[in-house]
C-alpha cells in the first residue's frame, strides 16, 4: 500500500520541551489509520502539524511523496486535508448551505446563488444518507447532525484526508453507528482517514493500521490485525515508577471529611458517589472529556447540577461558590493561568485574594495591611515559594511550579477542611511536581481530605490512598490500596477488560 | 412544549412588543390607528432607521460603533461646505456627505482593524472628534443651507416623501447585501466566532473594516436627508442620536453579543421607537414620563436579547454524555 502521507522523523518541541520527537510513520492511502496513546502522547501536535496549526521544528512531511509543510489551516485545506475537530467549526447561525460555502460561495447575477448552493448542500446530504434540509440553521440540529455536515464539509472540499479527533464523545449510540457507517462509505469512495479516539473497541473495529504513542514517540505501528486490546494498552503505557514521589506521613483517619452522593446533571455527570476521609488523599483518574474537571466545577459549585448532595463532614453543603469557600472547600483550579491567578498582580495579592474580607477593621472595613503583610508572608514561607519580593513581582514572573505553589498558598490562608486539586502539576517542571506532591500529603497531614484529579497515572499511583476512574461522566470503578496496577487503571478508563 | 413556546416567544420579541404598544395607544385613543398617522411615523422614523440599518452591520460583527451622531453631524457640514463654495448642487452633496461619512467610518476601521483597538474606545474618541471637527470649521455657529435643499427635502417621489424613499431604499439594499452576497453572509460567520471564521478561510479584519465604513456611510446619509427637512445645521444636530440608534437596531432583534439580526429587524426597531414616542403624544400621559416608558421599552427589548443569548449558549455548551432526549 502507498502512503497518502509521510511524516519523516518529525517533531516538535514547544519551550524546549518535545511534544513530538522523532515520529516516522506511513498513513496509508484509501486507509483507516487509528492513533492512540495516553493525554499527552503527542497525538494532538501530530495532527496539528498536518492539519498546519503548529510548524514542526525538526523533520519533515512528505504529501504523496511531495514536500509537504504547510503555513496555516487553509494551506492544508487546499491540499486536501479536513480536521474534525471535538469542538465543531461551524456557525451556528447560518444554514447548512451557507456553512459550507462560507468561504466562496457560487454568484449569479452578482448575488448568491442559493439554488447551487442548495442543490450542492442536498447531494452531499444525501451521500451522507442525512435527512436534514440544507436551509436549517446548524443551531437547530443534534449534535451527531451537526457532526455529519462537519464531514459533509470536508466532502464538499473534495478532501482527501480526513482527521477524525474523538469524533464519538457528544454522540448517542444510534449517532455513533451511523457515523461508522459514514466512515466506511468514505473509505471505500477512496478518502484516507485518521482516527483518534479513547474508545480501543471503536479503533479496533474501525481502523486499517493503528500506530500507538507515547511520551511523542512512537511505539508500534502495525495493520490493525496484528493488535488486541489489551496489546494496545500494554503498549500506551510501560513507563517506570522511581522514586518521584514523597513518602506520605500520614494515615487516613476513621471519620469522613468529604462525601458526595449520588450526584447528576445530565449531559456532564451521572450518578457520582464516593468518601473522602480525614487525612485521605483520593486519587481521580480519567482521559480527557471524562468528565472530571467538569465534576470538579460542580463540587465547588461553579456549575449546577440537578441530583445528588455534597456535604463537608456531614454538613450539607448548598449554594455557589462563595458559600461553599465558607464550609471550608478549596479548589486548585486546571487552569490556572486564566482561572487560578491574576497574572499580572502582585504575589501578595494574589495571596490574600480569597481571604480579603478577615482582614477588613473597622471603621469602613479597611484593609489591615500590616497583618495581610505579615500573614502572606507566613504562607509563602509555608508553600517553600522561591520568590523575590511578594508585595511587588507579579505572579506571572514565576516558574510553573511557584504559581502553583501560589494558588495553593491562596487557598491554606483559609484553612480549608476539603482540597480539590484539579490537574495540580500540569505544566509544572519534574522537581516543583516532587514539591506538590509534598504540599498535598500536608494538607491530608493537617486532617483534611484531598481530591487529587489528574491524567497521569504514575502519579496519582504514587500519591494517592484510595483512586476512582472516571469515564462519560461516570464513576466506573476504584483501587482501594496500593499498590495500584497501571494497566487495571487504563483498562477501566478505557472501559475494557485488560 | 414550554421550551418551544419559550424559543418562539423570543424570537418574535419585536413583533410582540410591537403589537402590544399599538394596542395599546389603540385603547388609549382610538384614532392613533389612522393612515395619515402612521405614514407620518414611518417618515419621522426614517432618520433614526437608516442609520440603525447601518449599524446593524456593526452590531453583527460583535462590534459597536458610538460615533455615528457626531458622522450625522459632520457628514452634512461638510457637504454643505461643498455645496456652497463648489456650487456642486444637492445631488453633488449627497454624494459628498455619503464619501465623507464613509471616510469617516475608515477611520474607525483603522484604528480598529490596524491598530486592534476596542471599537467602544475608538469611536467613543471619534464621537468627539467629529463633532469637534464640525465645531472648529463652522466656529459653533449655526449653518445655513441653500433653498434648494430644503426644496429636494420635502419634495416627493410618486407621492412617497423622500425621507421614506431613502429609508426603504437603504432598507431593502442591506437586506439584499446581508442575505445575499458573499460579504453579508461572511458578517454573520464573523459575528458567530471570529476565529472559527478565520480558519474556515474568511477574511476577518477586510469584513469589519468594511462594516464600520457602511454604518458611517449610512449615518451621514442619515443626517443629510433630515437637514434636507430642515435647511439649516446647529452644533447640537445629532447629539445622543447614537443611542436611539442602537436602541433602535436592538429593538429590532439585532445583538449586542453579534451574529444575530436583521436589517429588515433594525428598521422596524427604528419605527417601534417612533411609535412609542408619537403614541405617548396621543395620550395624556405626563410629558415628562415619556423617557421613561420609552426607556422601559428599551430595556425590555436589551433583556430579551440576553435572554435569548444565554439560551443560545446552553445549547452549545459542550457534553461529555450524550443527553437522553
Amino acid at each position: 500500500m502507498t502512503a497518502l502521507l509521510r511524516f519523516d522523523d518529525l517533531s516538535k518541541s514547544f519551550f524546549g520541551v518535545s511534544a513530538v520527537d522523532g515520529v516516522t510513520l506511513d498513513v496509508p492511502e484509501y486507509g483507516v489509520l487509528g492513533l492512540i496513546g495516553e493525554n499527552g502522547a503527542g497525538k494532538s501536535t501530530l495532527m496539528n502539524m498536518v492539519g498546519g496549526v503548529v510548524e514542526p521544528s525538526g523533520g519533515r512531511m512528505l504529501w504523496r511523496g511531495e514536500p509537504y509543510a504547510p503555513r496555516d489551516a487553509a494551506e492544508a485545506s487546499a491540499r486536501g486535508v479536513a480536521f474534525i475537530h471535538q469542538e465543531l467549526n461551524l456557525f451556528f447561525n447560518l444554514t447548512v448551505a451557507e456553512n459550507l460555502f462560507v468561504d466562496g460561495f457560487p454568484k449569479r447575477f452578482g448575488l448568491i446563488d442559493r439554488g447551487a448552493i442548495r442543490r450542492r448542500a442536498a447531494e452531499l446530504m444525501e451521500a451522507l444518507d442525512l435527512d436534514v434540509s440544507p436551509d436549517a440553521l446548524i443551531e437547530d440540529l443534534s449534535a451527531g447532525e451537526r457532526q455529519l455536515v462537519e464531514i459533509a464539509k470536508a466532502l464538499h472540499r473534495d478532501a482527501d484526508l480526513i482527521i477524525f479527533d474523538e469524533p464519538t464523545t457528544s454522540l448517542t449510540p444510534r449517532e455513533t453507528v451511523r457515523l461508522f457507517e459514514v466512515i466506511g462509505r468514505l473509505k471505500a469512495q477512496g478518502k484516507t482517514i485518521i482516527y483518534i479516539s479513547h474508545v480501543l473497541g471503536d479503533v479496533a473495529a474501525l481502523c486499517t493500521h493503528i500506530a500507538v504513542l507515547r511520551d511523542g514517540t512512537l511505539v508500534e505501528a502495525a495493520p490493525a490485525e496484528a493488535f488486541t486490546i489489551p496489546r494496545m494498552i500494554h503498549a500506551m503505557i510501560g513507563r517506570e515508577l522511581s522514586g518521584l514521589f514523597p513518602a506520605r506521613t500520614a494515615r487516613p483517619a476513621e471519620e469522613t471529611v468529604f462525601s458526595v452522593a449520588a450526584l447528576s446533571q445530565p449531559g456532564v455527570i451521572e450518578d457520582v458517589s464516593f468518601e473522602i476521609k480525614g487525612g485521605e488523599i483520593l486519587g481521580l483518574f480519567g482521559l480527557m472529556g471524562s468528565g472530571r474537571s467538569e465534576l470538579a466545577r460542580i463540587l465547588f459549585g461553579l456549575d449546577s447540577h440537578q441530583g445528588g448532595a455534597i456535604a463537608i463532614d456531614g454538613r450539607p453543603l448548598s449554594g455557589g461558590a462563595r458559600e461553599r469557600i465558607a464550609a471550608g472547600l478549596a479548589f486548585v483550579t486546571e487552569d490556572r493561568r486564566a482561572e487560578g491567578l491574576m497574572m499580572d498582580a502582585p504575589i501578595a495579592d494574589n495571596l490574600s485574594l480569597v481571604s480579603i474580607a478577615r482582614f477588613g477593621r473597622t471603621p469602613f472595613a479597611m484593609i489591615d495591611t500590616e497583618a495581610v503583610e505579615a500573614d502572606t508572608a507566613a504562607i509563602a514561607d509555608q508553600v517553600r515559594l522561591k520568590a523575590g519580593n511578594i508585595r511587588r513581582q507579579p505572579a506571572k514572573s514565576l516558574s510553573g511550579g511557584n504559581q502553583q505553589k501560589v494558588v495553593i498558598g491562596k487557598w491554606l490562608m483559609q484553612n480549608p477542611r476539603v482540597f480539590i486539586l484539579d490537574e495540580p502539576t500540569r505544566g509544572v517542571d519534574v522537581g516543583a511536581k516532587y514539591e506538590i506532591y509534598v504540599l498535598a500529603d500536608r494538607l491530608a497531614a493537617a486532617g483534611g481530605a484531598v481530591l487529587f484529579i489528574s491524567s497521569e497515572i504514575e502519579e496519582l499511583m504514587g500519591v494517592c490512598d484510595r483512586i476512582l476512574v472516571m469515564s462519560q461522566g461516570e464513576i466506573v470503578g476504584g483501587f482501594d490500596a496500593p499498590p495500584f496496577e497501571q494497566s487495571a487503571i487504563l483498562s477501566m478508563a478505557f472501559r475494557q477488560a485488560a | 412544549m414550554g421550551d418551544l413556546l419559550a424559543r418562539l416567544l423570543l424570537k418574535n420579541a419585536t413583533a410582540l412588543i410591537f403589537a402590544g404598544v399599538v394596542l395599546l395607544f389603540y385603547a388609549q385613543a382610538p384614532h392613533f390607528l389612522s393612515v395619515e398617522n402612521f405614514a407620518n411615523i414611518v417618515k419621522q422614523s426614517s432618520f433614526i432607521g437608516i442609520s440603525a440599518v447601518g449599524i446593524s452591520f456593526v452590531l453583527l460583527t460583535r462590534g459597536i460603533d458610538l460615533s455615528v451622531g457626531s458622522v450625522m453631524y459632520l457628514g452634512p457640514l461638510i457637504a454643505g461646505f461643498a455645496m456652497r463654495d463648489l456650487g456642486i448642487g444637492v445631488a453633488g452633496g449627497l454624494v459628498t456627505a455619503a464619501i465623507a461619512g464613509i471616510a469617516m467610518g475608515a477611520l474607525n476601521a483603522l484604528f480598529i482593524v490596524r491598530f486592534n483597538i476596542a471599537p467602544f474606545i475608538v469611536t467613543l474618541a471619534t464621537l468627539f472628534f467629529f463633532r469637534g471637527a464640525g465645531t472648529w470649521m463652522t466656529s459653533s455657529r449655526q449653518f445655513d443651507f441653500d433653498r434648494s435643499l430644503l426644496d429636494f427635502g420635502l419634495s416627493s417621489v410618486a407621492g412617497v416623501p423622500v425621507p421614506v424613499v431613502f429609508f426603504v431604499v437603504f432598507v431593502v439594499l442591506a437586506h439584499i447585501v446581508l442575505s445575499r452576497t458573499t460579504f453579508g453572509r461572511q458578517i454573520y460567520a464573523v459575528g458567530a466566532d471570529p476565529e472559527v471564521a478565520r480558519k474556515a478561510g474568511v477574511r476577518v479584519e477586510f469584513v469589519k473594516a468594511r462594516v464600520y465604513m457602511i454604518s458611517s456611510g449610512c449615518a451621514a446619509v442619515a443626517g443629510f436627508v433630515l437637514i434636507a427637512q430642515i435647511g439649516r445645521l446647529d452644533v447640537a444636530f445629532g447629539e445622543g442620536r447614537e443611542f436611539d440608534v442602537i436602541a433602535a437596531a436592538v429593538l429590532g432583534g439585532v445583538s449586542l453579543f453579534g451574529g444575530i439580526g436583521s436589517a429588515l429587524g433594525a428598521a422596524v426597531g427604528a419605527l417601534l421607537i417612533q411609535t412609542v414616542k408619537t403614541g405617548l403624544v396621543f395620550t395624556t400621559v405626563n410629558l415628562y414620563l415619556q423617557p421613561i416608558v420609552l426607556a422601559g421599552v428599551i430595556f425590555a427589548a436589551v433583556l430579551i436579547d440576553s435572554l435569548r443569548v444565554i439560551r443560545l449558549r446552553a445549547t452549545r455548551k459542550r457534553s461529555i454524555r450524550p443527553l437522553t432526549r
